[in-house]
């Protein structure tokens, strides 16, 4: 099984959500993450959806999406030409002593403190998994409070968009 | 679509109703209720639309679906919130697995109470999320027509289905302007129709070049009144077809190309035919687990041609060798001419000894029963007779068990859309509200349901409907006393334990008395001497309802089978007796 990553333009009603969610869940398919957001186009919401399937099941994944009447397009986007982010709020033990260790790891990762207080800092960082994971690893050992993280969110490289035909739509396999 | 527009302000209900006739809506089958009242005042001043009042919400879905199998059009059905609208969910679960276009409309409770649990209130937009096609919840008077409009268009095109319409009661009760739309803005809904012309060349190629190709023809062919054209295709080619049980009628049963009905209880050159096949021409099928038997060891050495209207059909359970999108009338159209082209360049596909070895099958095994020793009623000898004696222009409609089994396996199909039943959700209590909707569809028609006793006894209520309204379908009960097919599978599989199958309806209820409490004719008929006799009186009553109780055998079962999560390879033409499928491989041994 591999995570394929999907950007799905949905329009903009209520229940949509709901509708893609009750599908992945029914069908069996396994959701690794889910973002939304609106879009340039205020009628027309984007999802993207990492899916953790194997090939041929990703097949049915994007035909059932594409069933649904709201759902208006959808695209795999390969990780080789897409740029992919998540969120991470963080809350980090830090004293007077650890501080400044802690304030060093997030110039590191070219992250930002956002919040602090006597005994912790509030930590924002972006990046792909792999990053925010190696982030997490290092803040670790000094002892993580709470934490929060976006779903990924991705586009692809270029100045194509997604409305540009010219990006694989994996709906038209048949 | 005509524009018409209209600046006087009339309420949502009047607007819906206005809808309604705009979408060509003849009949609805449905129940008033709270909040849903609204809609039934202009209801009742309608000269275009029949409302026929139903007893049980769930009879409106089933007499909904039955209209729309029988005519091809869209069926409605309305009921009110909460348990009215729970009440249609059977139907709808059962439209959306079988592709029934259906529109159902309920009332909601005010969209101020919306999420406060009030009085009959329920999230059907969200229950009936899984098992529509589309639905939509509406709480703005302004947006009625277009949700009606759409969910006419999404209902009735592509892969038909289920479109339900809930309204709020303050939208229906609010001032608007009434506008039917010129045109429908659905950016993702675009079902493709037209088969790609390449896709149909690469099929042409395999078909001429296939030495034991099958017609697998599934619903989708009755969908898309492709029937016509299936036989030009058969006919042309010579290839021999199997029709499921969704499709029976698309294709002659008397015809010498057809092999019956495939599946878990289909005849042994039907399952034959797939299993040995080497092309598999699938047209509007999708590879249902009771036609496959166990998927891996299904038609091991045929290559596949898979053909449906949806594209998430294709490859879901079989990898199709050659995928083709479209509508089946198009699809086989086109088949056509490109098997033409591969005809005229010399190429033609040679399929004698395939189609005289499936031939031979089918007449060494025959769909057959028993006579009972001790003399009592055969329950396959009165369906077989009801068929003969009805004719081919009747419309069938069973209810699910083994009464449907025997009902598809010997009645005699000859044409499209006269055989209506459950078959991917399986509903006991289809059969007397959707024989129901499709005589008020087609009353022209003579309109048979075959039932069992214990569905019989889930929706016999709409008998009172039908009295009442003039819709004088026939009912034959297959009375076995007992839940007939779990019976059958507790003989095969629980050691003959009958574990509350029992339903002893030879006794409680007196069918003839309940048919003649509401208000039809009952008979009842016991032994073989009557059958004839009893039909025919039956056929001659055509004023009202009429249900035969016939008191069959209870041993009887339904053969062929291949037991559920086994092989076609294994299946039994009788309890312990395998068939022999081809007589040189017997040779051999």
């Amino acid at each position: 099984m591999t995570v394929h990553t999907l950007s799905v333009l949905v329009e903009n009603k209520p229940g949509v959500l709901a509708r893609i969610s009750s599908l992945f869940a029914r069908r069996g398919f396994n959701i690794d993450s889910l973002a939304v957001g609106p879009t340039e186009h205020p009628e027309i919401s984007r999802m993207t959806i990492a899916v953790n399937v194997d090939s041929s099941p990703l097949e049915q994944v994007t035909k059932q999406l594409n069933k649904l009447i709201n759902v208006i397009k959808i695209v795999e986007l390969e990780p080789s030409s897409a740029v992919q982010r998540e969120l991470l709020l963080v809350k980090v033990r830090a004293d007077l002593d650890s501080r400044s260790h802690v304030l060093e790891t997030v110039q590191l990762f070219r992250a930002k403190v956002i919040d602090v207080s006597t005994d912790s800092v509030t930590i924002e960082a972006t990046g792909s998994a792999d990053k925010l994971s190696a982030f997490l690893r290092m803040l670790e050992p000094f002892g993580v409070k709470e934490l929060v993280q976006s779903g990924m969110v991705a586009i692809g490289r270029g100045p194509r968009s997604i409305t540009d035909r010219s990006l694989r739509p994996v709906e038209r396999s048949a | 679509m005509p524009e018409s527009s209209d600046d006087t302000t009339i309420t949502g209900a009047q607007s819906l109703i206005r809808s309604l006739e705009a979408a060509g809506v003849e009949i609805i089958f449905g129940i008033p209720g709270g909040a849903i009242l609204p809609a039934y005042d202009p209801l009742f001043d309608s000269k275009q639309i029949r409302h026929i009042l139903v007893r049980h919400e769930q009879g409106a879905g089933h007499a909904a679906q039955g209209y729309a199998m029988a005519t091809g059009r869209v069926g409605v059905c309305m009921a009110t919130s909460g348990p009215g609208a729970t009440n249609l969910v059977t139907a709808i679960a059962d439209a959306q697995m079988d592709s029934v276009p259906i529109v159902a409309i309920t009332g909601q409770v005010p969209s101020s109470a919306i999420g406060s649990d009030a009085f009959q209130e329920a999230d059907i937009r969200g229950i009936t999320m899984p098992i529509t096609k589309h639905n939509y919840l509406i709480t703005n008077a302004d947006e009625i027509p277009r949700a009606i409009a759409e969910a006419f268009h999404i209902a009735g095109t592509g892969r038909p289905g289920p479109v339900l319409v809930d309204i709020s009661k303050d939208a229906l009760q609010a001032r608007t302007t009434f506008t039917w739309p010129t045109s429908l803005d659905l950016p993702g809904y675009r079902p493709v129709t037209r088969p790609h012309a390449k896709q149909v060349r690469e099929a042409a190629k395999l078909i001429v070049a296939a030495s034991k190709p099958v017609l697998y023809v599934g619903g989708g062919v009755i969908k898309a009144h492709a029937s016509a054209e299936l036989r030009v295709l058969a006919e042309l080619t010579g290839i021999p077809v199997v029709t499921t049980l969704m499709a029976r009628g698309a294709f002659p049963d008397s015809h010498e190309l057809h092999m019956g009905m495939p599946g878990m209880h289909g005849t042994v050159a039907a399952v034959g035919a797939l299993q040995k096949s080497d092309l598999l021409i699938c047209l509007g099928a999708r590879f249902d687990d009771r036609v496959t038997g166990k998927l891996s060891t299904f038609a091991p050495d045929a290559k596949v041609i898979h053909a449906d209207i949806d594209p998430a059909e294709i490859g879901k359970n079989r990898i199709a060798d050659v995928p083709i999108v479209g509508d089946c009338r198009e699809v086989i159209a086109d088949l056509i001419v490109a098997l033409q082209a591969e005809h005229d360049a010399g190429h033609h596909g040679d399929y004698a000894a395939w189609l005289e070895q499936m031939q031979d099958m089918r007449s060494r095994y025959p769909l057959g029963y028993d006579h009972p020793e001790e003399g009592s009623l055969s329950p396959q000898y009165v369906i077989e007779r009801l068929g003969e004696i009805a004719g081919p222009d009747a419309i069938y409609c069973a209810g699910v068990g083994q009464h449907q089994m025997w009902a598809a396996q010997f009645v005699k199909y000859e044409k499209p859309a006269t055989w209506l039943n459950s078959g991917g959700l399986g509903t006991m209590g289809y059969c007397v509200p959707a024989a129901m909707g499709a005589k008020a569809g087609r009353p022209e028609a003579v309109v048979w349901g075959i039932d069992g006793d214990g569905c019989f006894q889930m929706t016999n209520q709409e008998l009172a409907t039908c009295a009442i309204n003039n819709i004088p379908i026939k009912i034959a009960v297959i009375n076995n006393g007992n839940l007939g097919m779990v019976r059958q599978w507790q003989t095969l599989f629980y050691e003959g334990r009958y574990s509350n199958t029992d339903l002893q309806s030879k006794r409680i209820p007196d069918f003839v008395k309940l048919a003649d409490a509401y208000g039809c004719v009952g008979l009842r008929c016991e032994k073989a001497e009557d059958v004839d006799a009893t039909i025919r009186k039956a056929m001659e009553i055509n004023d009202m309802p009429v249900v035969i109780d016939f008191v069959v055998h209870a041993d009887a079962m339904v053969w062929p089978m291949v037991a559920a999560g086994t092989s076609n390879d294994e299946i039994l033409y009788a309890r312990g007796l395998a068939p022999v499928w081809d007589r040189s491989e017997e040779e051999n041994d």
